[in-house]
């Protein structure tokens, strides 16, 4: 838990980690792509062509739109047409219908004024008789029959001055007409002139739609707005394609991504898992193993994430980006520049705001570490807290961090908060902006309206991919930083492989080792550990190597087993330099029990078996029993199939039995034991001594400890001190040198 | 949830109110705006239509777009508000919380737990605030309130609405219920991974001793591909969600469209520039309804997440304190403890781990436990300051029974010092005289105690010496090092009784006798309690009590153990040969 915070989630604002440097990252990561390339590209094209689509769909809306839009206005053509033939109809028909008794008295009549007289003679040149004066109607009309039906003068004033057309006359005086196939009936005729007759020019569009569909059918389907059903089912079919290939492409190219990056992120998983073998042990003494588990999961997460998501989109963005932008310029570049400008504007702010919340962020992270380590304190030495009546000192620390946090925390959510809705505003102000300046070109015919829909479009278009674009680029910083991590491990220098020229067989090995001026220096340490140290180990002897800590134990059986090379000196056993040996065969030959209890998840046979093959059942009984542990095995629920890691009821000194168990199934000429019966209690420990001595029998051993009761009954007790040995001999001979030994075996029991 | 949501203050209610109705304000808005924007589009498409009229209607949307804008801004405000003072709060009452079980409990919940539950369950829940207190007012506002506009214009169009609808939830509802839970089993493989990356770190010794890369790398390999295969199947299904999203949406506007050329076509002339109108208004705010359900689902996907976090902090909250206070201050008698009859329990076991066990410290005495691993020696000893309660007996100091002090009382007569030597990021001299015991501690106390534990080499040594810092955990300083600062703070105490609860293990020999002869020189008066494993640091004790399986074997000397207790002569002869112990 120490340490290794989860990743905080990644939203706007968050501060990335920003990689050391970026291009080479990039490189590495992209040579490492390298098997991936055509997958890669393949979907990187797809979501290319899934921008394009998705540009070239707004434009068929707009069509689809225009095409509806027509559908308002009315067919002033054939209105113009019907009234046209209506009235020529009429006046063809009207003399003879009304005919008049203009005779030249009328002219001399004194009774009638001389303006009404002008009127007549305006009248008759212009074919207008309803402009007669009614005096003179009165004089010139008289019943007569038209075409065998009886038309009073009354009818005909009423035709005239009223536009009303008695019945019996209509089919007499229009001929039924026919436009564009339809045919006009007298009386559709007579009804298309009434209602004619009470519109007022001026009056509004939808006013006059109202009178207009008083008119009789025949006339209305002529006039009606024409929609182009064939022509819209064709746009609308054809955006469905558009829409449904888009969702495939946008679907085929997530697949492909999500299968790449997964398998990329498993390889890479693997790499790290193979790696971590084959580094020396030098490197595990620099690093942090929370640091190279941070590199399996989270980096390699980060990385598969971005290549997921991120790397699409950011593609996707990028063309719908360029692409609405050459849209908007090819359609009209006033209306561009407005568009641009317009959200020009709101992403100068909006970066602004961001930039700021970075800071906001980082403080917030900071502080948010330094809150988890007061936690983490407290909590862990809670025992203490409590007995030192602590409680007031931690409360404060808590307080002042929590506090500290929560202004962070305030101030990054807002700030964080606050890009959504800034973008829905620019893409408003961007349509508003267009809509304006779209209707000022509008109006000086310079556009179409189907231009100003189709900037609304571009300009939601334009405004989404930039925050997008701006995202996309933040998880590839952070997504550069975390494969700069990985490929650092990944390419850490490994150990040299060995210069194998012999081989001891397990089988035929004695047992002899000898130590020959050994000298051995860690890594960045001044002083050597080891130095100058030497000893000769005879087959079947147990050896203890005791001395206070930092002489260089452990140091002595690190080198044997070939953990680190030596720097000079050497190692041979039964006379052959380890040199000249592989790691593998070397660590054959022995069997190593460490102080630390190395468990892994599993079963305790599986522990203890490990990878071994063919270990009977049995066999593992049979060690156990030796070691003390079966009992103790019998007694929990699942016996030998019992788990390890999650039974709390295994303690550490029986944890270290298991491992002691684990190393006892090896037969094998060597065997070193490193404090490994220290979490064990004293009677414990004798016990399992006892059964290590029954099987160690006639191999050698070395065993170092703490516990000098222990190693009493050792045939050669080496001590060290400062990475040589001091003294070395048996207990009795040691006791008798009064030195070293002496003084540290007698400090057990000074009061 | 709404447990811990409880816990806000009412300035964060007045806050949310405030909030709920700014969103109110916002979602009128912003439904608002759609008539203005068809306004616009019908103005710019008809002739007629003054350039003012426009203008106009531009501005109104401008200004609803901008009074939304101001409103989330201020309601973003609000929100980060009540989000951080939530972290604030719930985090301060969880630590108190903490702070105050036994440990006992602490152990129950495990000290990871207990650390993830107060930062990253807390975070969650926070996030869920930030983010979904919005939307979760929001949505169902918007969704209500643009379904109602919509729903009377025209049923057609509101049925291609519900249609896209019901498509949408059940895809997102398919998904979740095949997806969701696999969130789960991909986590569990990822702490399989990484236990198993782990593993192979810290035991390369291990490892490479048995020649078992290849067995770890399979293992690996195995957990690897299980995680791997786990996560495609959940992101392939998932990334059909995006898709089908975006499929749906377009293909409701165009289907909207669609109908609205199919309508106006039948339709009386004078109805069809409205209807043309009413198709642009829906259109949009079917967008608005499809939005609304889609945050609400995702609302109901982080949901569950969150909701475990909350879950996993009330168990905390919940839990109930075991150890209750009592309300002595102040005793008669003075560096006395004594046990009378005690045993003691885990709540749920069936077996006893200590069982009638009696003896008494007299003040000034030294008495010494030991046992085998398992014994209950450390149990036994932190039955004391009460980390345990004694499931029957009485645990007394003082001739009090503990149960019957204030806790702080009974803490200032203690000098404990754990197993584990605990260090804290501050100063040396800080480490020292933490905490508080009444009395003010001067630096020359300090040094002393420093002094006595032997400390005082090292400590002059370092480079700012006594105001030294020592980073967390004390990774900077030697194990033994730390078990002498810690040895040092109990000391600084000045207590009257001293429990060491085998913290001689990191000293060597030499030093492990030195400190002790340090120890009884400089406290006379003091009672103390050791629990050892060595024979060699409590041969001396005035009173050594051995414990066998939670059972008091024999209780006396040294010398008269040696005679009378199998067990202890046991233990003693694993340590030491028979002629040192006749030597004695």
């Amino acid at each position: 838990m120490n340490n290794k915070q989860r990743t905080p989630r990644r939203g706007p604002g968050v501060p990335v980690e920003k990689a050391k440097n970026f291009k080479e990252a990039i490189k590495r990561l992209l040579k490492e792509l390298k098997g991936y390339k055509v997958f890669i590209i393949i979907s990187l094209i797809l979501a290319c062509f899934g921008a394009i689509l998705s540009i070239s769909a707004p434009n068929r809306l707009t069509k689809l739109t225009d095409e509806i839009s027509k559908g308002l206005v009315i067919n002033t053509k054939n209105l113009e047409k019907v009234t046209k033939q209506i009235t020529t109809n009429m006046t063809n028909s009207l003399p003879s219908v009304l005919q008049m008794n203009i005779s030249p008295t009328i002219m001399m009549d004194q009774s009638i004024s001389l303006e009404d007289k002008n009127k007549l003679s305006d009248a008759l040149k212009n074919n207008k008789y309803n402009e007669i004066p009614d005096s003179i109607l009165n004089k010139i009309l008289t019943d007569t029959y038209y075409k065998g039906v009886l038309v009073t003068k009354t009818d005909k004033i009423n035709m005239l001055k009223n536009g009303i057309i008695p019945g019996n006359l209509k089919d007499v005086i229009f001929d039924d007409i026919t436009i564009d196939n339809v045919k006009i009936t007298s009386s559709d005729q007579v009804e298309f002139l009434k209602v004619l007759s009470t519109i007022d020019k001026n009056s509004k569009n939808t006013k006059v739609y109202k009178k207009l569909d008083k008119l009789p059918k025949s006339i209305r389907l002529l006039i009606e707005p024409n929609m182009n059903m064939k022509k819209i089912k064709k746009i609308t079919i054809y955006l469905i394609i558009i829409y449904i290939i888009s969702a495939l492409f946008t679907f085929i190219q997530s697949l492909i991504m999500t299968t790449v990056s997964n398998k990329f992120a498993k390889d890479l998983r693997n790499n790290i898992s193979k790696k971590i073998n084959k580094l020396p042990l030098k490197y595990f003494d620099k690093h942090q193993s929370g640091d190279i588990l941070s590199r399996i999961t989270n980096d390699v997460d980060t990385l598969s994430q971005t290549m997921n998501n991120s790397l699409a989109s950011l593609v996707t963005s990028i063309t719908l980006f360029l692409g609405s932008l050459f849209m908007m310029f090819y359609t009209n570049y006033i209306m561009a520049i407005t568009a641009v400008i317009s959200s020009l504007f709101g992403f100068i702010f909006m970066g602004k705001i961001l930039s700021k919340s970075q800071k906001y962020f980082k403080e917030r992270q900071e502080e948010l570490g330094n809150l988890n380590n007061v936690i983490e304190e407290t909590y862990s030495s809670l025992n203490i807290v409590k007995v030192y009546n602590g409680k007031n000192i931690c409360d404060e620390k808590f307080d002042k961090y929590n506090e500290k946090v929560y202004k962070a925390n305030k101030m990054s959510q807002f700030l964080s908060g606050l890009m959504m809705p800034f973008m829905g505003f620019i893409g408003n102000f961007g349509y508003v902006c267009v809509c304006i300046v779209g209707a000022l070109l509008v109006k000086n015919d310079m556009i179409t309206f189907g231009v100003i829909v189709a900037f609304m479009v571009y300009i939601r278009l334009f405004t989404q991919p930039l925050s997008q674009m701006a995202q996309g680029l933040t998880s590839l910083q952070s997504a550069a930083a975390a494969s700069e991590r990985v490929f650092e491990f990944i390419d850490e220098e490994e150990f040299k492989e060995d210069k194998v020229s012999k081989v001891i067989d397990i089988d035929a090995a004695k047992g002899n080792i000898e130590f020959d001026n050994i000298v051995f220096t860690y890594d960045g340490n001044d002083k050597p550990t080891i130095n100058g140290f030497s000893a000769k180990v005879k087959h079947g002897q147990k050896v203890a190597i005791v001395g206070p800590t930092g002489a260089g134990k452990t140091t002595m059986v690190n080198l044997l087993m070939k953990f680190y090379d030596i720097d000079s000196g050497d190692i041979k056993i039964d006379g052959v330099s380890i040199k000249d040996l592989s790691k593998e065969n070397i660590r054959k030959l022995f069997t190593m029990v460490l102080q630390d209890t190395w468990l892994f998840d599993g079963t305790i046979k599986e522990n203890i078996i490990y990878n071994r093959e063919n270990i009977s059942d049995e066999r593992v009984k049979e060690i156990c029993k030796n070691v003390g542990i079966h009992h103790f095995i019998k007694t929990l629920p699942k016996g030998y199939d019992s788990n390890v890691s999650d039974n709390d009821t295994i303690s550490s000194g029986q944890r270290q039995l298991i491992t002691i168990a684990r190393a006892s199934i090896k037969e094998t000429p060597f065997l070193i034991l490193d404090e490994a019966t220290s979490n064990v209690d004293t009677r414990t420990e004798e016990l399992v001594q006892n059964a290590m001595d029954k099987l160690t029998k006639g191999k050698t051993s070395f065993i170092i400890a703490h516990r000098l009761s222990t190693i009493k009954n050792a045939d050669l007790i080496l001590v060290m001190k400062d990475g040589n040995i001091i003294e070395q001999g048996n207990h009795n001979e040691l006791m008798n040198k009064n030195g070293f030994y002496s003084e540290l075996y007698n400090s057990q029991f000074e009061i | 949830m709404i447990k811990l949501i409880k816990n806000l203050t009412k300035k964060d209610y007045i806050y949310a109110l405030i909030s709920l109705i700014l969103i109110v304000i916002q979602v009128w808005l912003e439904l608002k705006m759609p008539d203005f924007m068809s306004k616009v589009t019908i103005l710019v498409e008809s002739d007629g239509s003054k350039m003012s009229e426009i203008l106009l209607n531009g501005l109104y949307m401008m200004l609803c777009a901008f009074g939304s804008l101001i409103s989330t801004i201020i309601v973003g405000y609000l929100v980060a508000n009540i989000s951080a003072s939530f972290s604030l709060i719930t985090r301060k009452k969880l630590f108190e919380k903490v702070e105050n079980l036994s440990i006992a409990e602490v152990k129950k919940f495990n000290v990871s737990s207990l650390i993830t539950r107060t930062t990253n369950d807390i975070t969650q829940i926070e996030m869920l605030i930030a983010m979904g207190l919005q939307l979760l007012i929001k949505a169902p506002i918007t969704a209500v309130w643009a379904v109602s506009k919509i729903l009377n214009k025209n049923f057609t169009w509101s049925m291609a609405t519900l249609i896209a609808v019901l498509i949408l939830l059940t895809v997102i509802a398919i998904l979740t219920i095949i997806v969701v839970p696999k969130f789960k089993i991909v986590q569990k493989l990822t702490d399989k991974l990484n236990n198993s990356a782990r593993e192979n770190l810290t035991g390369i010794r291990v490892v490479r001793a048995f020649n078992a890369q290849d067995y770890q790398e399979n293992k690996f390999d195995k957990v690897n591909t299980d995680l791997t295969n786990q996560q495609l199947f959940n992101q392939r299904t998932f990334s059909i969600m995006q898709p089908v999203m975006y499929l749906t949406m377009h293909t409701l506007t165009l289907s909207i469209y669609f109908i609205g050329a199919l309508l106006i076509k039948d339709s009386i002339l004078s109805d069809k520039i409205t209807l043309f109108g009413d198709m642009v208004v829906f259109s949009s705010y079917a967008i608005q309804v499809i939005m609304s359900f889609l945050m609400l689902a995702v609302i109901f996907m982080i949901l569950p997440r969150a909701s475990v976090s909350a879950k996993r902090i009330n168990e905390v909250l919940d839990e109930e304190i075991t150890i209750k206070e009592g309300n002595v201050t102040k005793s008669k008698e003075k560096g006395t403890v004594e046990f009378k009859n005690v045993s003691f329990k885990y709540p749920d076991a069936e077996e006893y781990l200590l069982e009638n066990i009696s003896f008494k410290a007299n003040k000034g005495e030294t008495v010494a436990f030991i046992g085998s691993t398992g014994s209950g020696k450390s149990t036994l000893i932190n039955l004391i300051p009460r980390f345990y309660d004694a499931t029957d007996g009485q645990v007394l100091v003082d001739n009090i029974n503990v149960k019957d002090y204030k806790l702080e009382s009974l803490y200032n007569k203690l000098g404990y010092v754990s197993q584990k030597a605990v260090m804290f990021d501050a100063s040396v001299s800080d480490n020292v005289s933490y905490g508080n015991n009444g009395k003010k501690k001067t630096k020359e106390e300090i040094k002393k105690a420093i002094e006595v534990s032997l400390a005082k080499e090292f400590v002059e040594k370092l480079d700012d010496k006594y105001e030294s810092h020592i980073a967390q955990s004390g990774t900077n300083i030697s194990g033994g090092q730390k078990q002498r600062l810690s040895i040092a703070r109990a000391i600084a105490r000045n207590p009257e009784i001293y429990i060491f609860d085998d913290s001689f293990s990191a000293l060597d020999y030499k030093t492990d006798s030195l400190l002790r002869k340090n120890l009884k020189k400089y406290t006379k008066d003091a009672t103390i309690l050791i629990v050892a494993q060595r024979i060699g640091t409590i041969m001396n004790a005035d009173k050594i009590i051995v414990l066998d399986e939670g059972k008091c074997v024999g209780i006396g000397t040294h010398k008269e153990l040696l005679k009378t207790c199998e067990v202890y002569k046991q233990i003693a002869l694993s340590q030491l040969s028979k002629e040192e112990l006749e030597n004695e």
